[in-house]
């Protein structure tokens, strides 16, 4: 219907994105009559995230001609970027944007690296920068689902490990079953994601390439390849990342730092 | 302090003792001895410190000062493992680990890689009256149960001393009896040294000798149980 509104491909954008960004209010509009306030937090995500799509839209489209070397900036301040807001959902954490830093970067830096060496990746910026956002992106979701269940569980049971480190235990077992579920949590999407491929979810990089002209089964199998990437980045984000949180909640001493009211 | 004259040193001596939080002292240069065998009632209205004192003992929390020896050693160079290994604590909730009973009274040795002999569990089991419950789920335990499991798993350390914050508070009067008789026994009949902090005055001239009275953080009485309650 908007096609026939519109002719123009970038007011049709805009309409689509209006199109889209209003199903979105209404879901926010129904929440909010059942007393579940996401209003202020959406409408900010929403107005951030369409800005910051178009910028980096037209950084690609100044990129494109550029040698291939630049999208490693990109893709580094992608990293910055994912640290930065994923480490809001673990406020109080010591030092929680160095951790998710270490942690998106060890996890999704290492694999993007690792797999263009291996010519997984192509290294043209087209390729390059779209899939390493892939695999950024979902490594920023899994250490945001990390660090906001395992702060959730340590808060919920400092008796717990307290007694645990009362009784003579190292804070590493102290804090182990918390470590296991929140790592267990997190990758949920990612896992689902592989399980449902094809069947429930056909991704828009898959339909992308085949609007393209790619051939269907080349572009089912990168499909595959991109997915499990992104699954092999984010449990290794996970595992990083409560890695790191696991000795920033104890002082040198062995005392829990993060407690209800600190 | 009117610590008893014995020839041994105190196994335990807080050195002007304080914890500030946010600007706010919970516990204010309190210093104190405590000799083998010695059970030591810290009694107080509630926000006294009392709490807060225990936790620096066994150094769950950090002093902003002051510290203590044990066995005429500063605490602060024994690795904190060790440290709590030999200052044991039974909280004022139990706070069981998921599972058998035997498994938590199993917890604190296999921290070390030792394993509790079954014998010595059994013991202890006998000891706090649950002789038999080894193998039951902690889920399907009674509040004073819970509480003396807690109990046998402390024990299960072999603690030099041993501290209790507030243990029968959060149980029923029928609980909290049981529980008391089985302190006293424990304390008086197997002459384990203990710091108990009570709110409860009848409580701590039954289970004490000495007290130290805390108000704001501070120590404002100490010494005999009933001079120290009745003054």
């Amino acid at each position: 219907m908007l096609k026939l509104l519109f002719h123009n491909p970038l007011s049709l954008g805009f309409a689509q994105a209006g199109a889209a960004a209003l199903a979105a209010l209404m879901v926010v509009l129904l929440a909010r009559r059942r007393q579940i306030h996401l209003e202020g937090e959406i409408l900010i995500a929403m107005v951030r995230g369409l800005l910051q799509i178009i910028a980096v839209g037209s950084i690609l489209f100044l990129l494109l001609g550029g040698p291939r070397w630049t999208s490693l900036f990109l893709l580094a301040g992608m990293v910055v970027a994912a640290a930065a807001t994923s480490a809001r959902r673990a406020k109080g954490v010591p030092e929680v944007f160095q951790v998710s830093l270490y942690a998106i970067a060890c996890g999704a830096g290492s694999l993007i690296l690792l797999m263009t060496w291996l010519g997984v990746i192509d290294t043209s910026i087209t390729a390059l920068v779209p899939v390493g956002s892939m695999i950024i992106a979902n490594a920023m979701n899994t250490n945001g689902l990390t660090l906001n269940r395992f702060r959730a569980d340590v808060l919920a049971h400092v008796g717990e490990i307290e007694t645990a480190l009362a009784l003579g235990a190292d804070t590493g077992s102290s804090v182990a079953i918390y470590v296991e579920a929140s790592v267990e949590a997190s990758l949920i999407p990612a896992i689902d994601n592989l399980r449902s491929l094809g069947i429930v979810w056909i991704p828009g990089l898959m339909a992308g390439m085949l609007l393209s002209g790619a051939r269907p089964i080349y572009a089912a199998m990168y499909q595959f390849v991109v997915l499990s990437m992104i699954f092999a980045a984010s449990g290794l984000t996970s595992l990083v990342s409560t890695l790191l949180v696991r000795g920033r909640i104890f002082s040198p001493a062995e005392q829990l730092l993060l407690r209800p009211g600190r | 302090m009117n610590a008893p004259s014995t020839p041994a040193g105190p196994i335990l001596k807080a050195e002007r003792l304080s914890r500030i939080v946010n600007g706010k002292a919970l516990v204010d240069d309190i210093s104190f001895e405590l000799y083998k065998g010695e059970v030591l009632a810290i009694t107080g209205p509630s926000g006294a410190g009392k709490s807060s004192l225990l936790r620096l003992l066994n150094r769950l929390d950090e002093p902003t000062s002051g510290t203590v020896y044990l066995e005429g050693i500063d605490y602060r160079t024994i690795p904190a493992r060790e440290l709590r290994r030999r200052v044991g604590m039974v909280t004022q909730r139990p706070f069981l680990f998921p599972g058998a009973v035997e498994e938590n009274l199993r917890y604190g040795p296999a921290q070390r890689g030792e394993e509790l002999p079954q014998k010595v569990l059994e013991d202890l089991l006998l000891r706090v009256g649950l002789s038999g419950y080894g193998e039951r789920n902690v889920a399907n335990l009674s509040g004073g149960e819970a509480q003396r499991v807690s109990l046998a798993r402390a024990l299960a350390n072999r603690p030099d001393i041993l501290l209790l914050d507030e243990p029968t508070s959060a149980l029923d009067d029928d609980a909290k009896l049981e529980v008391e008789g089985l302190l006293e026994t424990i304390m008086h009949g197997q002459g384990l040294t203990c710091i108990v902090v009570t709110h409860d005055a009848a409580q701590a001239v039954r289970l004490a000798k000495r007290a130290l009275l805390l108000v704001s953080g501070r120590v404002v009485r100490s010494g005999p149980v009933a001079e120290v309650l009745h003054a």
